[in-house]
C-alpha cells in the first residue's frame, strides 16, 4: 500500500471505531461521567470534608486526576477489547484480515480508536470534575503528552487480551482481577506517603500509581514519583506493548487456523 | 501470461491435526471461470482460506498473478476479492457502510468507495436496501452484500465460496448473469459449488478436490462429454492386431484380446453389435467398465441436480 493508501485505510478504521462507540453512547460515554459524579459526591463532599488536606489540597481537589485517569484507563481498555473481540467473535476481522493493510496499521487503527474513546470520556469527566472541584493546571504539555500515553498503552492491554480471549467471560477477566484492584491501590484516592512503610515500598511496584501521579503533577504539580519515572514508564509500555500485539497479530493468533 | 493462480505441493495441517489438504498442485487461467468441486470436508474452503490469508499454510507454494504468497502479501491481497462461505460482516453495520468501509481498508478514499458500492448495489439488485442493517437481510441479500463487499476494490481474481447455496432459483439466474458480466469485463473467477446445472452454465474448468488431493482437473466440456458416454469392455475369441472401425465415439484395443468402446448413453448397442458382426469380431463377453470420476462428480451434484428438476420443472439429464 502507498502511504496515501495506507492514510485512507487507517482513517477508515478509525471513523469506524468512533462511531462505534458514538452511536451507543449511552453505554459508552454516559455512565463513566455519572460514577464519576457519584465519586465526588462520596468521597469529595461527604467523606473528604472529614478528611482535610492532602500535600496542601482540598480531598476533592485531590482525587480530581485520578479519577479522570481512571476514566481514561477503562474507556480506552474497554473499548479496545470489545471492539476487537466483538470483530473476532463475528468474524468481521476477516475483513481487515484479506485486505492489504499492514498488522501495524491495523493496531494503529484500534489503538486510535480506543485513545479517542478514553480522551473524549476523560474530557466529559474532567467537565464533570470542573462543577465539584477546582481544576488546575500545573503543565497542559504533560497533562496531554500523560493522558495520551495512558490511552495508548491501556488500548494496545484491551487489544492483547482480545487476541487471547475466547470467551465473553475472558474480556473481563482482566478489567475485573487486574485492572480495577491496580488502580484503587493506585494512589487515586491517597497519597503513599499516608500509608505505612511496607505498604509503601509494595505500592512502588504497582504501574498505575506512576500513571496516577504523573498525572496528578501535570494537574496538581505534586506527586509521589518523579514525573520521568512516570513519562518513562508509559513510553517503554507502549512499545513493549505495541511490539507484543504485533507479534501477535503477524503469528495470527487466534486469527488464523 | 501468468496464471492467476499457480499452486504448488500446497498442504496444510490444522492445529487438531487433521490433515485437510495433502499436497495440492493447482493452476487456473487468467480470465478462467473456473469451478472448484468436492465432497463436504474434501479441502476446498481451506484452500481458499489460504490463498485470501485466513488461513496459514502448513507448506507448498502458492502464486496469484505471478506474486509469491509469502513474500509479497500485500499484493496477493490486492488482487482478490473473496466471499466466503460464511457470513463475516458486522450484522449491526448499514449495508452500504460494509461496503464503503471495506472500499477504505484497501485503501480507497471514501467518496471513491462510496460510488462504487452504490453501483454495485445497484447491479446487485440492494440499492432499496442501502441503509438498513446487514442482519436484517435475507440469507439470498446476505451473500449478495458480500459479492459487493468482495468487488468494491475491483480485485482481478474473484473468489467465491459457495455464493448460491441456500439461494432461490429466480435469483441464483439473476447471479450467474452477474458474474458472467464481470468475468467477461476480464475478471477471473473461481468458485465452489454442489450445482451441476452451475458449474455447466459458468465455468469453463473444473477441478475436484477429494480428501485434501486433487482427483480431477479438466475442462468442462470433456468432463461433461465423458459423463454423456458410457465405456464397454469386451472379451474377444480370437486376437486382434489393430482395432476396427466400428460405428461409436471411441475404440481401443487395450490388449489383442480386450476391446474398449465408448458409446453415448442413449444409443443402442444394435447398431455396435451388427458392425462387429459383419467384421467377423466374436464377442465372448462384455461389461460395462466403472468410471469412478463420473461416480464422484454426481455424487458431489446430484443434491443440486435433483434440486434443479423440482425447481425449473425442466428435467435435466444428470448424466
Ligand atoms: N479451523 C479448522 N480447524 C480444524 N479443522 C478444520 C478447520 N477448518 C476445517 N477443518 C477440517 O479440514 C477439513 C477440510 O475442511 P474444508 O472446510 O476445507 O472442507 P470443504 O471442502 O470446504 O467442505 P464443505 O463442502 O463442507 O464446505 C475438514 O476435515 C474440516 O473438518
Ligand atoms: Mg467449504
Amino acid at each position: 500500500m502507498t502511504p496515501r493508501e495506507q492514510f485512507n485505510a487507517f482513517n477508515t478504521l478509525l471513523t469506524k471505531e468512533i462511531l462505534r462507540f458514538s452511536r451507543i453512547w449511552v453505554q459508552t460515554i454516559l455512565p463513566p461521567m455519572i460514577t464519576t459524579a457519584l465519586y465526588f459526591v462520596i468521597f469529595g463532599e461527604l467523606i473528604g470534608a472529614r478528611i482535610g488536606e492532602v500535600e496542601g489540597f482540598r480531598y476533592m481537589d485531590y482525587i480530581v486526576p485520578g479519577l479522570i485517569l481512571m476514566t481514561v484507563i477503562t474507556q480506552s481498555y474497554a473499548n479496545v477489547v470489545s471492539s476487537f473481540y466483538g470483530a473476532k467473535f463475528q468474524r468481521h476481522i476477516e475483513e481487515l484480515m484479506v485486505s492489504p493493510m499492514p498488522v501495524g496499521l491495523i493496531i494503529a487503527g484500534f489503538v486510535a480508536g480506543g485513545v479517542a474513546r478514553g480522551l473524549i470520556v476523560g474530557l466529559a469527566v474532567m467537565l464533570v470534575a470542573a462543577f465539584f472541584a477546582d481544576l488546575a493546571l500545573h503543565s497542559l504539555f504533560l497533562l496531554l503528552a500523560v493522558a495520551l500515553l495512558t490511552a495508548m498503552l491501556f488500548s494496545l492491554g484491551g487489544l492483547i487480551n482480545a487476541v487471547f480471549a475466547n470467551s465473553f467471560d475472558d474480556v473481563s477477566i482482566v478489567p475485573t482481577f487486574v485492572l480495577t484492584p491496580l488502580t484503587y491501590l493506585g494512589g487515586v484516592f491517597y497519597s503513599v506517603s499516608m500509608l505505612p512503610g511496607f505498604w509503601q515500598q509494595i505500592s512502588l511496584v504497582n504501574p498505575v500509581l506512576y500513571i496516577v501521579n504523573g498525572f496528578r503533577y501535570a494537574m496538581l504539580g505534586v506527586s509521589d514519583v518523579s514525573i520521568g519515572a512516570s513519562l518513562g514508564l508509559l513510553s517503554l509500555g507502549v512499545m513493549g506493548l505495541f511490539l507484543w500485539a504485533h507479534y501477535l497479530l503477524r503469528s495470527g493468533r487466534g486469527l488464523r487456523g | 501470461m501468468t496464471a492467476a493462480i499457480a499452486i504448488r505441493g500446497l498442504t496444510k495441517t490444522y492445529r487438531n491435526g487433521v490433515q485437510a489438504l495433502r499436497g495440492i498442485d493447482l493452476t487456473v487461467d487468467t480470465g478462467d471461470f473456473f469451478a472448484l468441486l468436492g465432497p463436504n470436508g474434501a479441502g476446498k474452503s481451506t484452500t481458499i482460506g489460504i490463498l485470501s490469508s485466513l488461513v496459514d499454510k502448513s507448506d507448498g507454494q502458492v502464486r496469484v498473478f505471478g506474486h509469491d504468497l509469502d513474500r509479497e502479501r500485500g499484493a496477493v491481497k490486492a488482487a482478490i476479492g473473496v466471499v466466503p462461505q460464511e457470513f463475516n460482516f458486522n450484522g449491526f453495520e448499514p449495508v452500504e457502510e460494509i461496503v464503503i468501509n471495506q472500499a477504505g481498508f484497501y485503501g480507497l478514499p471514501r467518496d471513491e468507495g462510496r460510488r462504487r458500492a452504490g453501483e454495485l448495489l445497484e447491479a446487485l439488485g440492494l440499492a432499496d436496501k442501502r441503509r438498513a442493517m446487514a442482519r436484517e437481510l435475507s440469507g439470498g441479500m446476505k451473500r449478495r452484500l458480500m459479492i459487493a463487499r468482495a468487488l468494491v476494490h475491483r480485485p482481478r481474481l474473484l473468489i467465491l465460496d459457495e455464493p448460491t447455496a441456500g439461494v432461490d432459483i429466480e435469483l441464483r439466474r439473476g447471479m450467474w448473469q452477474f458474474l458472467r458480466e464481470v468475468n467477461q469485463a476480464g475478471t477471473t473467477i473461481v468458485l465452489t459449488t454442489h450445482y451441476l446445472e452451475e458449474a455447466e452454465s459458468l465455468c469453463r474448468h473444473i477441478a475436484i478436490i477429494d480428501e485434501g488431493r486433487l482427483v480431477e482437473r479438466s475442462s468442462m466440456r470433456a468432463l461433461l462429454d465423458r459423463l454423456h458416454q458410457e465405456t464397454f469392455v469386451l472379451d474377444l475369441a480370437q486376437p486382434l492386431d489393430v482395432a476396427p472401425v466400428l460405428p461409436v465415439l471411441g475404440v481401443r484395443l487395450s490388449d489383442p484380446l480386450t476391446l474398449e468402446v465408448d458409446i453415448a448413453r442413449d444409443r443402442p448397442l444394435n447398431a455396435l453389435f451388427a458392425a462387429l458382426s459383419e467384421a467377423g469380431i466374436e464377442v465372448k463377453s462384455l461389461r460395462n467398465k466403472a468410471n469412478r470420476l463420473e461416480a464422484l462428480f454426481l455424487s458431489l451434484t446430484a443434491r443440486g441436480a435433483a434440486a434443479e428438476c423440482r425447481d425449473d420443472g425442466a428435467p435435466h439429464d444428470p448424466a
